[in-house]
């Protein structure tokens, strides 16, 4: 997995207009060492790094991929491909520096996803945000530079408070950061709320989690649509992704008692997100408040745990990832086409491009969990485990709120629906094309990966089962 | 013992160099080539070949820490001349002497970093402080100039006299000068002389390193002063006192028999707020600087703070990775025509590697992971987080920290993201070269900081 990472590094200096071929080449072949790693190469003597690092500090350079870092990474190696390919004629100022830094990006979130010692994945966290905060402010809209600014300061200010919970736990560990040492950690009940707080508030940054969304569409909307894609295909799971890996097993005692009050957060979070949503006049918002919306199922998942719910979140963060990548092209090709990303200024798409609307249509349908589909194996099952929960009280209180939750998801999903692309054409849209092929292909491999996940999952959910058995073992200790 | 003399001789040599040359290219070559000499002469001590053999009866004491520390002060320096040895000798017609007072409060740097004795100490503040005087006021036909060295000269005797004040009453009490003689109680009854003694010292050492609430002297001071010398007064200087500070929490400061934590931590937290919070309502990006000294002057006392093993070697590092991205922003920013915010639009479109090492440079004053910046803070709070109890204190320095990014990321985003025709001098490859090696530098030390660590224990 290393040459990967650090090859990555290397196109930040290619000074062509072929940078995006090589930015694209350089995707596939991540994707494609991924796919080895997964299949041929499946054993630990290919799949866990392990070197020292920082002697005096006893943090080592530990890479190991267990069952949810291979599903994440694969979701991270898939999307970037995806994600150049679908935006290919999207064209920016000094691209070389664009696709550099989206690579680099990609770097960050693979060894977040792969480090097994704390300070380590503390590092990988903020190689991950700081590309994207260049990519933003640089390519970004209009209001870029303040809103990419509260962006940073937010997430680094949750990122510091998780250094500070990394640093206590160091120190209780016996100076070490490997995770395998904080797994055997017994602390008391106050250590355990005091770490639970410090490295909450990290993850629930970046998740984000209600309240701590403020900059989330803002961002989402000001950002160009790649860089959009990236943030909450796969950004956004680094947040669940921590909850699952370093919060929930570290301090399983905190997690199970104060579990309730964040999954309160997770529902509050979900309505209210699905209530915005539906006043939103522009895609992005839209999408971005729905993207809070399918979050929070995944937090209320996490808080209350089940073996059905963790599973159900370990699907979903894979589907959430593509769908989400299936709307923001969509998003993209319409702005590009049109350059406006008002609902209210367009109307009749389909008749004028009627493959667009076929695939846009299965993801959206898609993102509100239809039977078939990939989100619906996640959906349910989480909603099964949230009732099934034997760690909450209120277990049908959220259930209940979630189902809401979805519904309000139809009403706007569908409703951007009908009024983007059926109805009468108008000014704007009567000379409309359909895309280009090559959106048609990405959006082709996502809806077909939609299909297969959602007929069948079992490969997916046998990689994370015996994860979430461990998750759910070390909380059920206390 | 090496740095100390042959600092000392190399002063002298600058000073006579101009009787022998009016040549300034000459000057130049020599002040560097004579820097890089007493970085090897230092270097040669690290590694146990003194060249002078002294007696100093006790009252220096050549520690591998203090070592390292002039090791780094001189490689900082040397990189400090390469960059901008030309913009020290436009400042006024006597370049030999400005390089010969550097090489002078070079010798003060090897002192305080090496002293056993508060009279050694008292004389490395004032080695120090006496040519900073000098320089702060070298642009003469300038008004602001002569007004910061004045200032910066009337509150530094003030300072001085606090300081003399202080020793003498711990002399009174202990009745030894000897860190070492500290230790043991013989005047019975005179405790509170010693502890109003130290007291004193810790004000006038923190005057020095400008905390609060004794930083008033440092904007005007750092913003009127030449911006060459603001440079090396902000970082070596500064970082030298702190390295003499420590030396004290040693012997002098549990000598005491009283807890310090108190005092301390509330000057840490006051020169955090102000440091930071002013440097937001900056617009000229020097001045700016300048207030972030403080606020990065809070995160060293930490080390004070929290006085274990970590901060020690925390110190260290804290000096370089600050006193490297300190240096190399200031050498941009005396370039720059318009020092204010607004000057550095566009920057990245007209000299695009000037701007993106000034980006390293800041993203490490800002401590974000990759470069020393990160670690050098890392250190900081884990030290202050391994002592246990105030925690407080822990969390009050990220939201300073968070604060600092603001600020930090105004100069990156006038950069980057917006249009203006940034002016400035003509630079050459020289220094574009010297800055990509110090942003390497930067980026190396910030993922194997155990580079420079490694030192410590030989």
């Amino acid at each position: 997995m290393i040459p990967l990472i650090t090859g990555l590094g290397l196109f930040f200096v290619r000074s062509e207009s072929a940078s995006k071929n090589l930015a694209f080449f350089s995707t596939l072949v991540s994707f494609a060492l991924m796919l080895a790693a997964v299949s041929v190469w499946d054993s630990p003597h290919y799949l866990v790094y392990d070197h020292s690092w920082l002697g005096a500090l006893n943090s080592r350079f530990h890479f190991a991929l267990d069952g949810m870092s291979k599903l994440l990474c694969l979701l991270t190696v898939i999307s970037f491909p995806l994600i150049i390919y679908g935006t290919w004629n999207n064209s920016y100022e000094d691209s070389n520096r664009f696709y550099g830094l989206l690579l680099l990006s990609q770097a960050g979130l693979l060894g977040v996803f792969l480090s097994m010692d704390a300070l380590l994945f503390y590092f990988f966290w903020e190689l991950a945000l700081i590309p994207l905060y260049f990519l933003s402010s640089r390519w970004g809209g209009e209001r870029r530079i303040p809103v990419t600014i509260k962006f940073f300061v937010y997430t680094f200010l949750g990122s510091l408070f998780m250094l500070i919970g990394m640093i206590i736990l160091y120190n209780k560990a016996g100076q070490s950061f490997a995770y395998s040492d904080f797994l055997k950690l017994k602390m008391s009940a106050n250590e355990e709320f005091g770490i639970f707080l410090l490295l909450l508030l990290a993850f629930a940054i970046k998740m984000p989690l209600w309240p701590f969304h403020t900059w989330q569409p803002d961002t989402y909307e000001q950002s160009p649509t790649p860089v959009t894609a990236v943030l909450s295909g796969v950004m956004a799971k680094m947040g669940v992704f921590g909850l699952l890996r370093w919060l929930a097993p570290v301090v399983p005692a905190a997690t199970y008692q104060y579990g309730d009050n964040v999954a309160t957060l997770a529902v509050i979070g979900m309505l209210y997100a699905s209530f915005v949503a539906l006043q939103q006049d522009d895609l992005k918002r839209l999408v971005a408040y729905s993207s809070i919306a399918h979050i929070g199922l995944m937090i209320l998942a996490v808080f209350a745990p089940s073996f059905s719910g963790i599973q159900g979140v370990m699907i979903q963060m894979f589907s959430h990832g593509i769908n989400i990548l299936g709307m923001w092209l969509v998003v993209n090709a319409i702005e590009q086409q049109f350059g406006t990303r008002k609902i209210s200024d367009l109307g009749g798409i389909a008749q004028k491009a009627p493959a667009l609307t076929l695939l846009l249509v299965i993801v959206a349908l898609a993102n509100i969990a239809m039977p078939l589909t990939n989100a619906f194996i996640g959906e349910f099952m989480m909603f099964n485990g949230v009732l099934g929960s034997t760690a909450t009280k209120f277990g049908i209180a959220y259930a209940v709120a979630g189902g809401l939750t979805i519904i309000l998801g139809a009403v706007y999903t569908l409703r951007m629906i009908q009024r983007v692309f059926y109805g009468e054409t108008n000014a704007l849209t009567a000379n409309a094309t359909d895309i280009s092929l090559n959106v048609q292909i990405t959006l082709a491999i996502i809806v077909v990966a939609i299909l297969v996940v959602g007929i069948y999952p079992k490969p997916i959910l046998s990689l994370t089962e015996e994860l979430s058995q461990q998750i759910l073992n070390r909380m059920n200790l206390k | 013992m090496n740095g100390i003399i042959l600092s000392a001789i190399f002063g002298v040599l600058m000073m006579f160099s101009s009787i022998l040359t009016s040549n300034k290219a000459t000057i130049r070559s020599l002040a560097i080539v004579l820097c890089a000499l007493l970085l090897a002469g230092n270097i040669a001590e690290q590694s146990g070949w003194v060249l002078f053999h002294v007696n100093t009866s006790g009252m220096l004491h050549f520690s591998s820490y203090g070592l390292l520390f002039n090791s780094i002060a001189y490689f900082v320096t040397l990189l400090y001349f390469l960059l901008s040895a030309r913009d020290i000798e436009s400042v006024g017609i006597n370049a030999a002497e400005y390089f010969a007072l550097l090489f002078f409060i070079l010798a003060g740097v090897a002192i305080v970093s090496s002293y056993d004795n508060l009279l050694m100490l008292f004389l490395g503040i004032e080695i120090i402080s006496i040519p900073l005087y000098i320089l702060t006021g070298s642009d003469k036909r300038n008004l602001k100039s002569n007004e910061a060295a004045l200032k910066y000269f009337l509150m530094g005797s003030f300072s001085t006299g606090i300081m003399l004040m202080g020793i003498t009453l711990m002399y009174g009490a202990k009745g030894t000068f000897a860190l070492s003689g500290l230790t043991e109680t013989v005047n019975p009854g005179r405790n509170a002389w010693y502890i109003s003694g130290l007291l004193l010292l810790l004000i006038s050492m923190a005057f020095k390193v400008s905390a609060a609430p004794f930083h008033f002297w440092t904007p005007d001071v750092y913003d009127g002063a030449p911006t060459v010398f603001t440079a090396f007064m902000a970082t070596m200087v500064k970082a030298a006192v702190f390295i003499g500070f420590i030396r004290l929490f040693d012997t002098a400061f549990p000598a005491s028999g009283q807890n310090w934590k108190l005092v301390l931590s509330v000057i840490t937290a006051a020169t955090l707020f102000i440091g930071n919070v002013t440097a937001i309502f900056q617009q000229s990006v020097k001045r700016m600087l300048a207030y972030s000294s403080i606020a990065q002057a809070g995160f060293m006392l930490f080390a004070l703070y929290s006085y274990n093993d970590l901060s020690k070697e925390g110190l260290i590092l804290y000096s370089l990775g600050y006193s490297l991205a300190t240096v190399g922003i200031f050498a941009v920013l005396i370039r720059m025509k318009d020092y204010t915010f607004e000057g550095f639009n566009g920057l990245a479109r007209t000299q695009p590697v000037l701007a993106a090492t000034t980006t390293i440079f800041l993203l490490s004053l800002a401590g974000i992971p990759l470069t020393l910046g990160f670690f050098s803070k890392y250190y900081m709070l884990a030290a202050a987080v391994k002592n246990g109890g105030n925690l407080w204190l822990v969390f009050f320095a990220i939201l300073c920290a968070v604060i600092s990014v603001y600020y930090y990321f105004r100069v990156i985003q006038a950069m980057y993201f917006k249009t203006g025709q940034a002016e400035m001098e003509p630079v050459n490859a020289g220094f574009r070269w010297t800055l990509v090696g110090m942003a390497a530098l930067v980026i190396l030390l910030g993922i194997f900081p155990n580079l420079v660590l490694q030192y410590l224990y030989f």
